[in-house]
């Protein structure tokens, strides 16, 4: 116990050193500050890349909730420069509650289309995904509405994640704004009762659900079928992308729920100059690049293109409808998903 | 009156007046751990009533049902693995026992969502376990036949059984080995039947133990989002997870929190009062160690069988899985390199927390005995109440006033001595550590009382009488005494820090992951194969204690 003991205490000095040490942060070497809900695993490519072509190194913290309630406790002392998500409500919750700062730049404007940018500046997307449907390869079709998602022929025959997923809010939120709540409560529960199994599991479990014949169509996002067919996912998800094909669905009056990830400056970035060079380096061509062939989201940056992999599913229609405007009706669409038992 | 009398009189009134010092220490542990409660409270009341009607129509009635019957599930099952393995261990003889002994505590060391996971992959309809039966039964596709799915209610309940039934085994055990002994074997003498010591001797004395054990168990239900969330059961904790995150309503997020809180504080005040008239104390400081009775034959066979089924289902199943995936994915992929550090990182904060909650648990517990009055008793209750609140739930009351201190912190310095520093606490990994002993406090303080308790009051009054100190007699009676109490509190926290994830995600400073949040990033973008590396780790490391934790037990058994 004596050995243990001891052991304990130098690490706790250990600790205590190291945990001093990283408070008082190094001056000199150029450095932003990185806090982000998107998966280390997913950007670190992106800021390697940035960190070797500029010099300036990036610290990040991946949070997953919680990212805008730390962000304003820290208030004017906090660190943060970037704060990065990967759901647009989430990116335009950070610009309301004054956790961001307007930001002028000419390559960002000229860079990212002015419907997936705040005007003011206040936040930039930085890739889309499409809200797409998983069917088994032989169906007979390559083209679907949200719509029919309720259409009693596929009862007992979708798959899908938990109703209070980003994703899927984000998506009964643009039915929303579509139709309004009313309609969207029918297609809903309509959707509800076509389930084949309770609602549930990843985006991913939809095309190996599929392929075990548990569901014929599914709703998951675009950018899983990359990362399964490229086999980064390992040799049982290669197989479960070869038995579904992927359908860019369309709202009958509109085009493709698209999602963003995003950013935006920190209020209080300490390293504001350099927090804009990376935005703009992560809406270049090259960091596009990386977003579409490592990641296979679908660029902003127009001279950029999507996976192939990707690609020849077609080619992207997003809903024109404002994607503020679809944020906006986020808490309905999780009150409603309640409403209609969506998870029971 | 004599000298010798003078000198009694005033080493009484020295007895009753002094340990002041304790008690400070310990109401100023109590109110650190409910200021992050006190700050949800403050949070609470930003909000408005608004949500309740919709809540109290299409969220509680189904959350709250939920919620009951999975802790009555969970609680019932772990009683029942934790009291009837621990029994048979001790109280008999068999094949395999001194095994199955500290392998009944393995399931301690895999996380309730990693458990959760496994199962999932492993009974997934589209899975080579389902396949083999539906290939067994003549089926061919999942839509003909398949088994119940493991994402439900039941799903639920079975899997946290079989994980959290440890927390039941080992405060079961210990009050086996040493408190009951002497009364177990004085009912075998006067000729007792088997089922008879059982029912009316050992049961009942544990019943405090056991009843300690449970509450940890259902306190990790509660409080656990991993799994109900992989399992898609709607407890209170989901809803709260909901209202914050999709809705960005935290006020209305706390407003359920608390009210769960009330439920637990609720439940706890309940089973504490059904036993207000019953005294477990046994003067004897050294319990006569309990002979087991020898099984032969089938008897044995089933006690065999009995033990190993929860190590089975709680460990081994997960565990080899995760070591078949981490090989899967060595062999695709390379180990990553990070994965050394955040080894490192997570030994490192969860030693530091461990000994943080072990000092301020002792400070707690022992200021308790001191006064054994009802507002040292609230305040060591009060101590506790971090484990009845979620670990996010808890680190965001623990925002706001961490943030206080950082920038006053801050402020001063720079106003007073021109130094400008970040923030002291959040950037330094301080508010982790303030989390993790908020959060685990109940554990420690739980588990050292219970090894106080042991310790006859006589002893302290003999000590003080011969005019040691408060802190004398904590030095040199209680801290030997309770060694094996406090080592295994020790343990069980160190374990519980290891596997923390939700509190570590939110607080831990720039650049700092430990296993569970690299476990939790690929996990969170579905690279779940990826993920199997940093889970086997966490449970490779936490057998470790565990061990310790059975040989510390082991150590109380033979008297020290």
């Amino acid at each position: 116990m004596q050995s243990f003991a001891k052991t304990f205490a130098r690490n706790m000095l250990g600790g205590i050193a190291l945990a001093l040490m990283g408070s008082i942060s190094a001056a000199g070497a150029a450095e932003v500050n990185l806090y982000t809900t998107r998966e280390p695993g997913l950007i670190q490519p992106l800021l390697d890349a940035f960190t070797k072509s500029s010099g300036v190194k990036v610290n990040t913290i991946f949070l997953k909730a919680g990212l805008a309630e730390r962000v304003a406790t820290e208030g004017d002392k906090s660190p943060a420069d970037i704060l990065m998500t990967v759901d647009i409500g989430n990116l335009i919750d950070l610009a309301d509650r004054g956790l961001t700062q307007p930001v002028h730049s000419e390559p960002l404007a000229a860079t990212i289309p002015a419907q997936l940018r705040d005007s003011k500046g206040n936040w930039f997307a930085l890739s889309l995904r499409a809200r797409t449907v998983y069917a088994a390869k032989d169906l007979p079709f390559n083209s679907f509405n949200y719509e029919d998602l309720a259409d009693p022929k596929w009862k007992g025959k979708v798959c899908i994640r938990s109703g209070q997923h980003p994703y899927n809010v984000g998506l009964i939120a643009a039915y929303i704004a579509h139709y309004g709540e009313a309609q969207a409560e029918t297609w809903l529960k309509g959707l509800k009762a076509n389930l084949a199994r309770k609602a549930g599991g990843g985006d991913r479990e939809v095309a190996r659900d599929i392929k075990g014949g548990l569901c014929e169509i599914g709703v998951a996002n675009s950018y899983y079928v990359g990362l399964m067919r490229s086999g980064k996912g390992g040799p049982d998800q290669e197989a479960w992308a070869k038995a579904i094909k992927m359908i860019l669905p369309t709202f009958k009056n509109g085009g493709t729920h698209v999602n963003v990830s995003g950013g935006a400056v920190a209020k209080h970035a300490p390293n504001k100059a350099d927090a804009v060079k990376l935005l703009e380096y992560l809406v270049s061509p090259d960091a596009q690049k990386i977003y579409a062939e490592g990641n296979f989201e679908y660029p902003v940056n127009a001279k950029a293109h999507v996976s192939p992999l990707i690609g020849e599913y077609g080619t992207l229609k997003p809903d024109t409808i404002d994607l503020a405007k679809i944020a906006s009706f986020r808490k309905k669409a999780s009150e409603l998903a309640e409403k209609v038992g969506f998870d029971n | 009156m004599s000298h010798a009398e003078l000198h009694l009189a005033r080493a009484w009134r020295m007895t009753r007046g002094a340990g002041w010092g304790w008690r400070c220490g310990a109401i100023v542990i109590a109110a650190l751990v409910c200021l992050p409660i006190g700050s949800l409270v403050w949070i609470a009341a930003q909000g408005s009533p608004d949500l309740w009607p919709h809540l109290l129509e299409h969220v509680l009635p189904r959350t709250v049902t939920v919620t009951i019957v999975m802790l009555l599930g969970v609680g019932v099952l772990a009683a029942a693995i934790g009291t009837i393995s621990a029994w048979l261990v001790t109280a008999y003889d068999f094949p395999g026992r001194g095994v199955l002994a500290w392998a009944l505590l393995l399931p301690l060391a895999v996380p309730t969502y990693i458990v959760a996971y496994a199962y999932l992959d492993i009974l997934h309809p589209v899975g080579a376990v389902q396949d083999a039966i539906r290939w067994l039964l003549g089926y061919s596709s999942p839509r003909e036949f398949r088994l119940p799915d493991v994402r439900s209610l039941p799903g639920c309940i079975l899997l946290l059984g079989f994980v959290l039934y440890p927390y039941v085994y080992l405060t079961a055990r210990a009050m086996f080995l040493t408190q009951a002994a002497s009364l177990i074997e004085v009912a075998r003498t006067l000729g007792a039947s088997r089922a008879g010591v059982f029912w009316r001797v050992a049961l009942p004395l544990a019943r405090p133990a056991i009843a300690l054990g449970v509450s940890l168990a259902l306190m990790e239900a509660l409080n656990d989002i991993g799994a109900s969330e992989f399992l898609g059961v709607q407890t209170m904790t989901v809803s709260v997870y909901t209202s914050w995150i999709s809705r960005a309503d935290l006020p209305g997020a706390a407003q359920i929190a608390l009210i769960m809180l009330l439920i637990v504080v609720a439940l706890i005040v309940v089973e504490r009062h059904a036993r207000r008239n019953q005294r477990y104390a046994v003067a004897a400081q050294r319990s006569r160690l309990l002979p087991p009775v020898r099984l032969k034959g089938r008897e044995a066979a089933v006690a065999f069988t009995l033990c190993s089924l929860p190590i089975l289902m709680g460990f081994i199943v997960p565990a080899t899985y995760l070591t078949l995936e981490a090989i899967k994915r060595y062999r695709f992929a390379a180990i990553s390199s990070q994965i050394v550090r955040e080894t490192l990182n997570t030994v490192m904060v969860s030693a530091i927390a461990t000994l943080v909650v072990l000092a301020c648990g002792l400070t707690v517990a022992y200021a308790a005995r001191l006064r054994d009055r009802k507002s040292s008793r609230f305040v060591a209750r009060a101590a506790t109440l971090g484990y009845a609140t979620p670990g996010t739930v808890l680190a965001l009351g623990l925002l706001a006033p961490v943030g206080l201190v950082d920038h006053w912190i801050s402020d001063t310095l720079k106003n007073w001595f021109n130094v400008t520093v970040g923030l002291a606490i959040l950037g330094s990994g301080g508010a982790l550590i303030y989390a993790y002993a908020a959060r685990f406090m109940a554990i420690a303080a739980g588990g050292i009382e219970a090894g106080f308790n042991r310790i006859s009051p006589s002893l302290d009054q003999a000590a003080r009488t011969l005019g040691t100190t408060a802190s004398g007699v904590f030095r040199r009676v209680h801290l030997p005494l309770a060694k094996p109490a406090i080592a295994a509190a020790g343990l069980l926290v160190f374990v519980d820090c290891m596997k923390e994830l939700p509190a570590t995600l939110l607080l831990r400073p720039l650049n700092f992951e430990t296993l569970a949040t690299h476990l939790y990033g690929e996990a969170a973008r579905g690279t779940y194969e990826e993920a199997s590396i940093a889970a086997l780790i966490i449970v490779v490391i936490g057998i470790l204690p565990v061990i310790l934790l059975a040989r510390v037990g082991e150590t109380a058994r033979r008297g020290n």
